[in-house]
């Protein structure tokens, strides 16, 4: 235990565990997409895939207590670094210009912390119903519990979507600067691998931002048929 | 040869304990064949001709080996030219009329002495930590006694032309010493004498420079870029996966 503390408190150490619980993220990332995609699929699909989900208590819980436990790290050690960080220039320069390093690269606190600001309003949202409890009588046709509708009403309202949108896109930054970097912190990069895994960061990072903000779009656009439900106050 | 007028603004601090300032001084026919040392040596010689203390700054070999010359100049560590010491750098590449700031290497690890001179000894002491082998290896060995592969042989060696300037620590946005350390554990990783103590060097040099008060590395690079010698980045990737290995085989 002691060992393990030692480990994960010494610079090095920190960076494994934040690529190792980034990572983690990255790929719940990627599975919540492809997922919550089946939006164009209409209610039937989405509806069903969420009863899926539900129907398997055990699975849910364990994915869900390992994000927690991966999003609790990620941000505590997070929190810890750049601190030490900061600290370690008390005065800063009258002038620095960045030479190799990316806006991305230099703001990963400041994307972090808008996107732990996203998704802690996103599970109140959609998880928890707690910004629009009406949310919670939502029935399809099956009497199963109508996540299309909710979602469909709520990127209708141009200020919710356009929330996602400024998000998903802070969170891309994040992601294109940490998809790549996770190699190097876990010392799998090598300069043959270098160019690839940056052009895999930025796809992959645009990948899940094009994915993800294309819901809230197609619902602005109209492109999403609209379903009974209750209508927003 | 053109002449050049310069405007200086350097930070000047009397020591340790004194908060430091900014103080602008204008330089008229400087030079463009001057080193950044001379045109600095040409305004203390002015300074003391007018009973002022001259600026201090760290200097030695003037010839890019030996790492003792340091500066930020205009936001960039060892000046804008890249892969260029600050003695290497020279005056053509400034113009007519510019204004140039130049301040310390600026690090909780690397406190200010005196103007722009700054204290480095936190180098010193992770070197001590493990920069070395211990392992007795004899007198000096016949040629090829020992074979070693050219890609290794390479390898330590490029890592080896770290001259330790703190160029990497400076532009750092963390402070981070990351690159420094990389070059002195990588020169070893590369060659069979460094074998032995492998594992315990690169703790205990990691976990001194964790105790020096450096940052931790955000792979951002900007070290690289700033890196009068080069020393790329594979180093930090080796150096992580040595210091995760020695970890897990503890
Ligand atoms: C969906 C959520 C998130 C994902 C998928 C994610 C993913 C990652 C990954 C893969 C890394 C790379 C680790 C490395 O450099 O080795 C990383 C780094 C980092 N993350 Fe996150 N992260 C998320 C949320 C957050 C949050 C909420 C914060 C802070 C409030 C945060 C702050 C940071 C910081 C400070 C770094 C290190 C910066 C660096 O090394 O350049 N992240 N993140
Ligand atoms: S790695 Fe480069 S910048 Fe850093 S101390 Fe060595 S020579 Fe200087
Ligand atoms: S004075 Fe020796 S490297 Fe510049």
């Amino acid at each position: 235990m002691r060992w393990l503390m030692n480990v994960l408190t010494s610079s090095i150490g920190a960076k494994a565990l934040m690529a190792a619980t980034g990572l983690i993220l990255v790929l719940f990332l990627v599975g919540h997409m492809v997922g919550n995609l089946q939006l164009f699929g209409g209610p039937d699909m989405l509806n069903g895939y969420a009863e899926f989900l539900h129907s398997k208590p055990l699975v849910l819980w364990v994915v869900r207590l390992g994000m927690i436990a991966a999003v609790l790290l990620h941000i505590l050690s997070s929190i810890r670094l750049t601190l030490l960080n900061n600290r370690a220039r008390p005065t800063a320069y009258k002038l620095k210009r960045p030479i190799s390093s990316t806006f991305a690269s230099r703001n990963m606190f400041l994307t972090g912390l808008v996107v732990a600001a996203f998704v802690t309003y996103h599970l109140l949202h959609f998880t928890f119903r707690a910004t629009h409890p009406a949310f919670a009588t939502l029935k399809d046709a099956h009497g199963r519990f109508d996540v299309y509708s909710m979602v469909v009403q709520s990127f209708s309202d141009p200020l919710i979507a356009g929330a996602y949108i400024v998000a998903l896109v802070l969170l891309g930054l994040h992601l294109w600067h940490a998809i790549g970097s996770t190699f190097q912190s876990l010392g799998l990069m090598s300069p043959k691998l270098q160019p690839i895994v940056s052009a895999m960061s930025l796809a992959l990072a645009g990948l899940l931002v094009l994915g993800n903000v294309a819901m809230p779009i197609a619902v602005l656009l109209g492109l999403v048929a609209r379903t009974q439900g209750v209508t927003l106050p | 040869m053109t002449l050049m007028k310069l405007t200086l603004r350097i930070w000047r601090q009397k020591n340790a304990r004194t908060e430091g300032q900014f103080v602008t001084y204008q330089l008229d026919n400087v030079s463009e064949h001057m080193s950044f040392l001379e045109m600095l040596d040409v305004l203390n010689e002015g300074l003391v001709a007018k009973g002022e203390e001259p600026v201090a700054f760290d200097h030695d070999c003037r010839e890019g080996i030996c790492g003792a010359c340091s500066l930020m100049i205009n936001g960039y560590p060892h000046g804008p030219l890249p892969k260029t010491t600050t003695c290497q750098l020279h005056m053509r590449h400034f113009k007519d009329g510019d204004v140039i700031t130049v301040e310390p290497w600026r690090a909780r690890a690397f406190p200010v002495i005196k103007d722009c001179v700054t204290d480095r000894s936190a180098f010193d002491r992770i070197m001590q930590a493990g920069g070395f082998i211990s392992v007795r290896t004899g007198g000096t060995p016949d040629a090829n006694a020992l074979p070693i592969r050219k890609r290794s042989a390479d390898l330590s060696m490029d890592a080896a032309a770290c001259i330790g300037c703190g160029a990497c620590v400076a532009a750092c946005k963390n402070a981070s010493a990351m690159l420094f350390v990389a070059a002195k554990v990588g020169q070893f990783a590369h060659l069979p004498q460094g074998q032995v103590e492998r594992k315990e060097r690169v703790k205990a040099m990691i976990g001194r420079m964790d105790v020096e008060g450096f940052g931790n590395c955000t792979n951002t690079y900007d070290c690289e870029g700033a890196c009068p010698k080069q020393i790329p980045r594979r180093f930090i990737n080796e150096m992580n996966r040595d210091f995760i290995w020695a970890a897990l085989t503890e």
